[in-house]
């Protein structure tokens, strides 16, 4: 599963790791998020990343 | 500075560094200031501290209205070093175990700063707190500049406490724009450039949501340098103009030369802009400072950069000022690259892949000449000026 990386702060999404402290469990692909899941460092909303070269 | 009263109750009880000329590699000029602001209510609070060194300043500053120890609530709106630096020595002095209010983000950033268990708060955004005839709203404002930046505004006396956002690098006993002068936006833009510009969509965002949740500003207290208060609506449409980016008719060619070779190139290109209607400015590297040369960026249309190469490479000050502008993240702009070189030549292409990473659209290709330049080089170096003026007219 592809990293994606929040073009404002610079923080990386890792699909393996997910984002438990926003309820996102590992294993999640980026494709998964819930459409309001937003930036765990700076809040940018989905729309905000791009996948990692 | 000694403590002055800004509103009813409201005290900026900040520092003045008069000496300050490199701020993590900002130059500057005027100084600085680290103001931090005490509200005596039925709660006395405490908004941000000043940077390590100036702390006994801070507590006299404080003493001088109000005994320290009476402080029942410190409110850390930012983690940087500068307002932050002499938590551990207030938090000490009034007290351990006084509450301290942060975001959540700011919570776990000065956990990564210091290591005492203070009685951290950390705010959800919009909350509010009563200290008596006077209720505090927390705005978490997300990098800007740093994930745990916020702001604290009070409805009662329609001030913000902005934190980074607004302030200038100004070091004086002038404490408000209607005292300063104009010049103070120079100062003001400097910082905008230098600190913000890279956030320029969320405060366009923010900008919109105090709009829309109607907050009412009489006055926007930042941390650095003077209060707005006669007319906080320009520094507020001054933000809302510098991150839209729009350019102006303005080119400038940022350069360095080891033997005068690229420098003429760089004026000969300049004088070609110019000779088209732009305005055009070379910009020798190490006769100005890269933060003076990111303010000049701004409102540019086209940067153009220059570097001799130098053993197969650019030349050390051309990628600082690049390294610097691409985490700054300029938008619309037009890119070329040009340089004299000896041998190899490299330097042209170095500049070209730099700039086009930021994404500007390329003026190719970039202008090459073999040492020295002779009057037909220079020739070449006039168009080359004349083509980028045209592509700006033309924008």
């Amino acid at each position: 599963m592809d990293k994606y990386v929040c073009n404002v702060c610079g923080y990386v999404y890792d699909p393996e790791a997910g984002d438990p402290d926003s309820g996102v469990d590992p294993g999640t692909a980026f494709a998964d998020l819930p459409a309001d899941w937003v930036c765990p460092v700076c809040g940018a909303d989905k729309s905000e990343f791009s996948k990692e070269d | 500075m000694r403590a002055v009263e800004i509103a009813k109750g409201v005290y900026n009880v900040g520092v003045i560094d008069w000496n300050i000329r490199d701020f993590h590699g900002y130059s500057t000029e005027k100084g600085s200031t680290y103001n931090a602001f005490l509200i005596v209510d039925e709660k006395v609070v405490l908004i941000d501290t000043v940077k390590k060194g100036f702390e006994d300043q801070l507590l006299d500053n404080i003493s001088r209205i109000i005994d320290p120890k009476k402080i029942d609530i410190m409110i850390s709106n930012h983690t940087e070093m500068d307002h932050s630096g002499s938590l551990p020595k207030i938090m000490h002095y009034i007290g351990e175990e006084k509450p301290l209010y942060c975001s959540k983000m700011g919570l776990k950033n000065l956990a990564q700063h210091f290591k005492q268990q203070w009685n951290y708060h950390g705010v959800e955004n919009g909350e509010e707190l009563n200290i008596g005839s006077r209720t505090l709203t927390f705005l978490e404002t997300r990098m800007l500049h740093w994930p745990d930046s916020m702001f604290t505004y009070c409805k009662e006396d329609k001030i913000l406490f902005s934190s980074d956002a607004f302030g200038q690098h100004y070091a004086g006993y002038e404490m408000f724009d209607d005292v300063v002068g104009h010049t103070i936006m120079s100062h003001a833009k400097k910082y905008f450039a230098n600190i913000l510009m890279l956030y320029a969509p969320k405060i366009l965002k923010l900008i919109e949501h105090v709009g829309e949740i109607g907050l009412d500003i009489e006055m926007i207290c930042p941390d650095h340098g003077i209060i707005w208060r006669k007319d906080p609506g320009k520094i507020i449409e001054a933000y809302a103009q510098w991150s839209r980016q729009i350019p102006e008719k303005k080119a400038i060619v940022v350069y360095d030369t080891m033997w005068h070779s690229t420098q003429k190139m760089a004026e000969a290109i300049s004088a070609g802009i110019s000779a088209e209607g732009v305005s055009a400015r070379p910009i020798h590297i190490r006769s100005s400072h890269r933060s003076d040369i990111m303010t000049e960026v701004l409102d540019a249309k086209a940067i153009v950069v220059g570097s001799p190469t130098l053993n197969n490479n650019l030349f050390p000050t051309v990628s600082d000022i690049l390294t610097y502008m691409k985490g700054l993240k300029p938008k619309n702009k037009i890119g070329a690259a040009f340089g004299s070189y000896g041998w190899s030549g490299e330097s042209v292409k170095l500049i070209s892949a730099e700039l086009e990473a930021m994404k500007f659209d390329m003026i190719e290709p970039g202008m090459k000449i073999q040492y020295v330049p002779d009057s037909d080089g220079l020739a070449s170096c006039m168009e080359f000026g004349r083509q980028i003026g045209r592509a700006v007219n033309r924008q």
